[in-house]
């Protein structure tokens, strides 16, 4: 656990970077400090490993106070990824990931092997392990600074803007694997943006700072989208926060069979679109049935997103306003079809959500009412 | 032509003595550059004061330093050491605006990794800074290198030989072979010293070869 207590940060020319920041980052959970450019994240950060020194407050580490530590010991026992990748460009990829564990004593056949573990942990060729940073690609860079971050197994991790320079579809790759990592690791992060979608992605919990060094609002993601605190928090988190916000809601949607076609087999009997799968039943895309006599081929779909039976509001909103047919694909664990909804559905869905929302809140307000009065729908099951 | 090759061992004896006196302090100074660079560049106020300071030291006439030498070391007028001392206050001159310019060169991020990897001040001079700061070194040290077989020529005004000897023996005694073997082997003698630098330069930055 990582607490900010009362923690400020005023550089010699007068600059108030972080103003009074009092924060916990629980243990195993990633806190993400999210917030415009030059709102102190980056200072916040490097407070924690004494990369800065506050100008007042403290910050305390497992009930620790960092202060009390030697600061390259402290160092070597957090894992850091920095803005940019950071990489030390005169060393092979596996010297950087042994960076730590040979500043911690480990002999060099130790370090260089966890260092090739570490590769594959993160999704990278152990060929690599030899080349020079510059012989990567942005996005592999970004992957040897997570790794070198995560080589001497340290409890908690600081991550600066880790994937801001690689390109959106890189990054959401990188964020996914980041998330499946993390599921394993267990680890203490404090995680730095500026991108209010990638804080929402990966946060257990997201403090928004405001320009100032102030914080705003700390919240769980959900939380935030649906009550942001201030005009500050609604407007960075943003316009479409709404539909975001379904991404938190889980669907519980009944399905409609579907009349499919498999691939290489002529429609029979239909007008209008027709879904169009594989010998196994996985969904390949929509085709105009009344247009498209004669055996289908896969050139001829058209495509929609996909929602997992029992993933969000979000996806099944998203599959159906995407889908030509106007009907959401609904797929299983397995990538096979198991049915379609249509938006009306889904719109019903969260109107349904919404009331059990609205009667579960005044029930608890019931309960914790001191005159003991039940509303009506406090009394419902 | 002819008298190059009847003087051959005498000018081979006079161009390893020139080898010494620009070589050694070439290495030398660069070995007392790197702290004081070092210093200037983790002291910021210190910095324009000791690359200013140290770089007026080469505007002292060399004829001049090679003569204080002795007044100041306590040594004898003719030894070499007083050329050694000379030559290294030349190259220090030169290298500690090099050296400072080199550590600025690396990059801000790269240094930052290496503090919050743990690496504490010196581990991080020698393991990254230096490292990283080659190629600006490097570009210095040519520069003294060619500086230095150039200056060291002037040691045979008070005595202490090398090639430059040929040059005054030749113009003293009218020997125009003799004066052009003088020049020619100090302009390849310093070629020779440019691509030792550039040599050690490659071996050091394998990560540059691309
Ligand atoms: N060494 C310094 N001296 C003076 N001011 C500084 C220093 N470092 C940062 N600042 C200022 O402090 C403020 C916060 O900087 P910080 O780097 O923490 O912001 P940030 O939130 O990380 O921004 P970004 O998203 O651009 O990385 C900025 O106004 C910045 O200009
Ligand atoms: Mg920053």
């Amino acid at each position: 656990m990582i607490r900010f207590e009362s923690v400020s940060k005023t550089y010699a020319d007068g600059t108030t970077a972080v103003d009074n920041l009092s924060l916990t980052a629980p243990t195993g959970q990633i806190t993400v400090l999210v917030g415009p450019s030059g709102c102190g994240k980056t200072t916040s950060l490097r407070m924690v490993n004494r990369m800065i020194t506050p100008t007042s407050g403290r910050i305390t580490i497992d009930g620790t106070d960092t202060g009390s530590l030697d600061p390259a010991q402290l160092r070597r026992g957090i894992g850091y990824v920095i803005q940019q990748g950071g990489l030390f460009p005169h060393h092979t990829v596996e010297r950087n990931i042994a960076t730590v564990p040979l500043l911690l004593g480990w002999d060099k056949r130790r370090a260089y092997a966890r260092a090739r573990e570490l590769l594959e942990t993160v999704g990278l060729d152990a060929a690599l392990a030899s080349r020079y940073p510059a012989a990567l690609s942005g996005g592999q860079q970004q992957r040897v600074g997570v790794a070198r971050a995560l080589a001497a197994d340290p409890p908690v991790m600081l991550m600066d803007e880790p994937f801001s320079a690689v390109d959106p579809v890189v990054r959401d790759q990188l964020q996914d694997e980041f998330r499946r990592l993390q599921a394993q690791l267990g680890k203490t992060i404090l995680f730095v943006t500026h991108d209010i979608d990638e804080a929402i992605k990966l946060g257990d919990q997201v403090a928004v700072l405001r320009v100032g060094g102030r914080l705003a609002q700390v919240a769980p993601p959900a939380e935030l989208l649906a009550t942001p605190i201030d005009d500050f928090v609604a407007g960075f988190v943003g316009r479409d926060r709404g539909y975001r916000a379904l991404g938190f809601v889980a669907a519980d949607l009944p399905v409609h069979s579907e009349a499919t076609v498999e691939v290489g087999t002529p429609i029979v009997a239909a007008d209008g679109w027709v879904l169009v799968v594989d010998p196994e039943r996985r969904p390949l895309g929509w085709i105009d049935g009344a247009r498209h006599p004669g055996p289908v081929t896969t050139e001829l779909l058209t495509g929609g997103t996909l929602a997992p039976a029992g993933g969000s509001l979000r996806a099944a909103l998203d599959a159906s306003l995407s889908s030509p047919s106007g009907r959401g694909v609904v797929i299983d664990d397995e990538g096979r079809l198991a049915g379609t909804v249509t938006a009306e559905e889904v719109l019903r869905a969260l109107a349904h959500e919404r009331a059990n929302a609205a009667n579960a809140a005044a029930s608890a307000i019931a309960a914790a009412s001191p005159s003991g009065v039940t509303s009506p729908s406090a009394a419902a099951p | 032509m002819t008298w190059a090759l009847d003087h051959a061992g005498q000018i081979a004896d006079l161009a390893w003595r020139h080898v010494l006196l620009a070589g050694i302090p070439l290495l030398l100074g660069l070995v007392l550059a790197i702290p004081l660079g070092w210093l200037a560049h983790r002291v910021p106020v210190l910095a324009p004061v000791m690359v200013v300071g140290t770089g007026l030291l080469y505007t002292i006439p060399s004829l001049a330093l090679f003569i204080l030498m002795p007044l100041m070391l306590g040594t004898r007028i003719l030894d070499p050491v007083n050329v050694v001392v000379a030559m290294t206050i030349y190259t220090v001159a030169l290298l500690v605006r090099t050296v400072v310019d080199g550590l600025r060169s690396v990059p801000g991020d790269v240094d930052a990794a290496a503090t919050a990897m743990g690496l504490g001040a010196l581990r991080r001079l020698w393991q990254v800074q230096l490292p990283l700061a080659v190629p600006v070194i490097a570009a210095g040290m040519r520069v003294a290198a060619v500086s230095n077989v150039s200056i060291v020529s002037i040691a045979s005004l008070i005595g202490v030989a090398q090639l430059g000897d040929l040059l005054t023996d030749g113009y003293n005694r009218n020997i125009p072979a003799e004066l052009i073997t003088g020049i020619l082997a100090t302009l390849l003698l310093a070629l020779v010293f440019d691509r030792a630098v550039v040599g050690v330069e490659r071996l050091l930055t394998p990560w540059r070869a691309s």
